[in-house]
């Protein structure tokens, strides 16, 4: 069964449309990357997920329990970092803690509310009022509260924006032990190393619609292929390279180009119409495209 | 059940955890207004035969505390934790539209209980009060809290800005209260301003309130007790449709 269902889902905030037909499966134990420029939707859609916000139309279930009409069985399996870093002034670490176990009707929850507060560092500052707490804290203390009790599938809205290195580290190696756990991961984040290392597969969104959606590994070989710069010491770029052309440096003369290529079989080739046109080879390198370089491409639309 | 008696717990909390703000200082401005009206008017105000005025006085100033703070309990939480954003941590869990209901409401029902219960514990010795029906006290200030809660509920959710929840407040809530006879009998008014008394609400709680203490009220306190009862049925039943939907929460 699915962790998450996505179909159809529309919604629209007066004349803005900010999901026009959403569908997306998220297998279970899955680490998957929603990624997309501000405004593309993504907070909109785990708002949905999440039930904080109403779809005009389509559905969303969660291991098969749809979250509007099934939310109590739905939100039971869902833990959500919110993007906002809020927090209830009223109460200390451990007080929001408890309280948010109680809310989903854990009583007896301590033990796992102490093993979450030690893997994200906040064992120190479980008595400390909220409102004494750093941003990064406050940012841990979201983090827990979410993983309170125990859900299979974890959705995380951009939890990294803002954050130290420190943090990053600390949050990243508990997130991934808990979905070699077998726990499901939904992760948004700007920060496209991080999703290129940790996420298995990836949807990319832009203006409410999935305008990818593939294995990370494969998106990158699919789309953005390989990158080969070259400089020339003689000569210049033949006529017959031109269309493989990604960035040319010092346009004038060509000798300083970087092509693209989809293949390393493609190199040796290259290399021979560089020959057979005279060109010296001053310095060369090969650069395996990353997930940056597929973002931009699918941003500006290009395939 | 442990959902809610959480939610229950920490909006208790919330106003336990700044006491002096939402019992202290209410309490405070109640026996104000016992010593000010009750200097100037004692010798001239006279509402029951029999009665003292700074003792018809002492259960209207308690219905009015419990009134007014059951309503901010739940109107200001609400609005707090909306503009803040952290009300995510309460949309977020299994919490039906029942357990949120029961839990805001039964706190705002705490919080005006316990400032009723202070404004009585320092207001009693100023006038000899009776218990005439106890019952009778005990239903109308529960009912009147709850009847105030879910008001104070249905304004947090409606507000977007403390600016629409204090128009709420002052232009709805306080010359509610006010002009429900907190400080007279309605038969003290001219024929009009009686007829119009009769469509607020506030006054069947008042009167029915102040009948438990001295057995004496300008309308029949079963009367009141169902106009009450019937009003605050249709406010809750409106808050629960509004949580239901999600109105304003889940937009």
């Amino acid at each position: 069964m699915a962790a998450i269902q996505i179909s159809n889902v529309e919604k629209s905030y007066k004349s803005l449309r900010a999901l026009g037909g959403v569908s997306l499966t998220v297998e279970e134990g899955e680490f998957f990357g929603l990624l997309g420029p501000n405004g593309a939707g993504k907070t909109t859609l785990i708002s949905i997920i999440a039930g904080l916000n109403r779809a005009d139309a389509g559905t969303v279930s969660i291991h098969g329990h749809d979250t509007v009409r099934d939310y109590r069985e739905a939100r039971r399996r869902l833990g959500v970092v919110p993007q906002e870093l809020v927090f209830d002034p009223f109460f200390t670490v451990r007080e929001s803690l408890r309280m948010q176990s109680g809310y989903f009707g854990l009583k007896k929850n301590d033990a796992w509310i102490d093993e979450v507060m030690h893997n994200l560092d906040l064992t120190p500052k479980a008595d400390t009022n909220m409102r004494a707490l750093s941003g990064g804290m406050k940012r841990r203390v979201l983090v827990a509260q979410a993983l309170v009790h125990k859900p299979p599938v974890i959705v995380l809205d951009e939890p990294t924006a803002g954050v130290d290195v420190e943090l990053r580290q600390t949050l990243w190696k508990f997130i991934a032990r808990l979905n070699r756990e077998g726990h499901t991961i939904v992760l948004t984040t700007h920060y496209l190393e991080e999703a290129q290392s940790l996420c298995g597969r990836i949807a990319m969104l832009k203006a409410g619609r999935v305008v990818a959606l593939d294995e990370t590994r494969n998106l990158i070989r699919r789309i953005a292929g390989a990158q080969l710069s070259v400089r020339l010491s003689r000569g210049e770029l033949p006529e017959s390279l031109l269309p493989l052309v990604s960035h040319l440096d010092g346009a004038a003369c060509r000798t300083e180009f970087t092509l693209r290529i989809n293949d390393y079989a493609e190199v040796e080739p290259i290399l021979a119409k560089l020959r057979e046109a005279g060109a010296v080879i001053d310095d060369m390198h090969l650069q395996q495209a990353d997930l940056e370089d597929v973002f931009l491409q699918i941003m500006e639309g290009e395939k | 059940m442990t959902g809610f008696s959480t939610l229950l717990y920490k909006e208790v909390l919330r106003f336990w955890k700044v006491a002096m703000q939402t019992i202290t200082a209410p309490v405070m401005t109640a026996m104000l207004y016992l010593l000010i009206f009750g200097h100037v008017l004692e010798e001239h105000v006279q509402v029951y035969p029999g009665v003292r005025y700074t003792s018809f006085l002492v259960p209207g100033l308690i219905m009015m505390s419990v009134l007014q703070n059951a309503f901010a309990n739940t109107s200001s939480s609400l609005i707090q934790s909306k503009i803040t954003g952290n009300l995510v941590f309460v949309l977020l869990p299994p919490l039906s539209h029942w357990d949120l209901f029961g839990a805001y409401v039964l706190a705002s029902v705490v919080r005006g209980l316990a400032v009723g219960a202070g404004v009585f514990a320092v207001t009693a010795w100023f006038g000899d009060l009776h218990f005439a029906h106890p019952l009778w006290i005990a239903l109308f200030a529960l009912l009147g809290a709850a009847m105030l809660g879910t008001l104070g509920l249905i304004a947090g959710i409606w507000a977007e800005k403390f600016d629409q929840l204090a128009a709420f407040q002052n232009f709805l809530i306080m010359p509610a209260t006010f002009l429900s006879g907190v400080f007279y009998s309605i038969h003290s008014l001219p024929p009009f301003w009686q007829t119009v008394s009769h469509f607020n609400p506030f006054f069947y709680m008042i009167d029915g309130f102040r009948y438990g203490f001295f057995g004496q009220s300008d309308i029949d306190p079963a009367t009141s007790l169902a106009i009450v009862s019937a009003f605050f049925l249709a406010v809750a039943g409106l808050a629960i449709q509004l949580l239901k939907r999600g109105y304003k929460l889940r937009h």
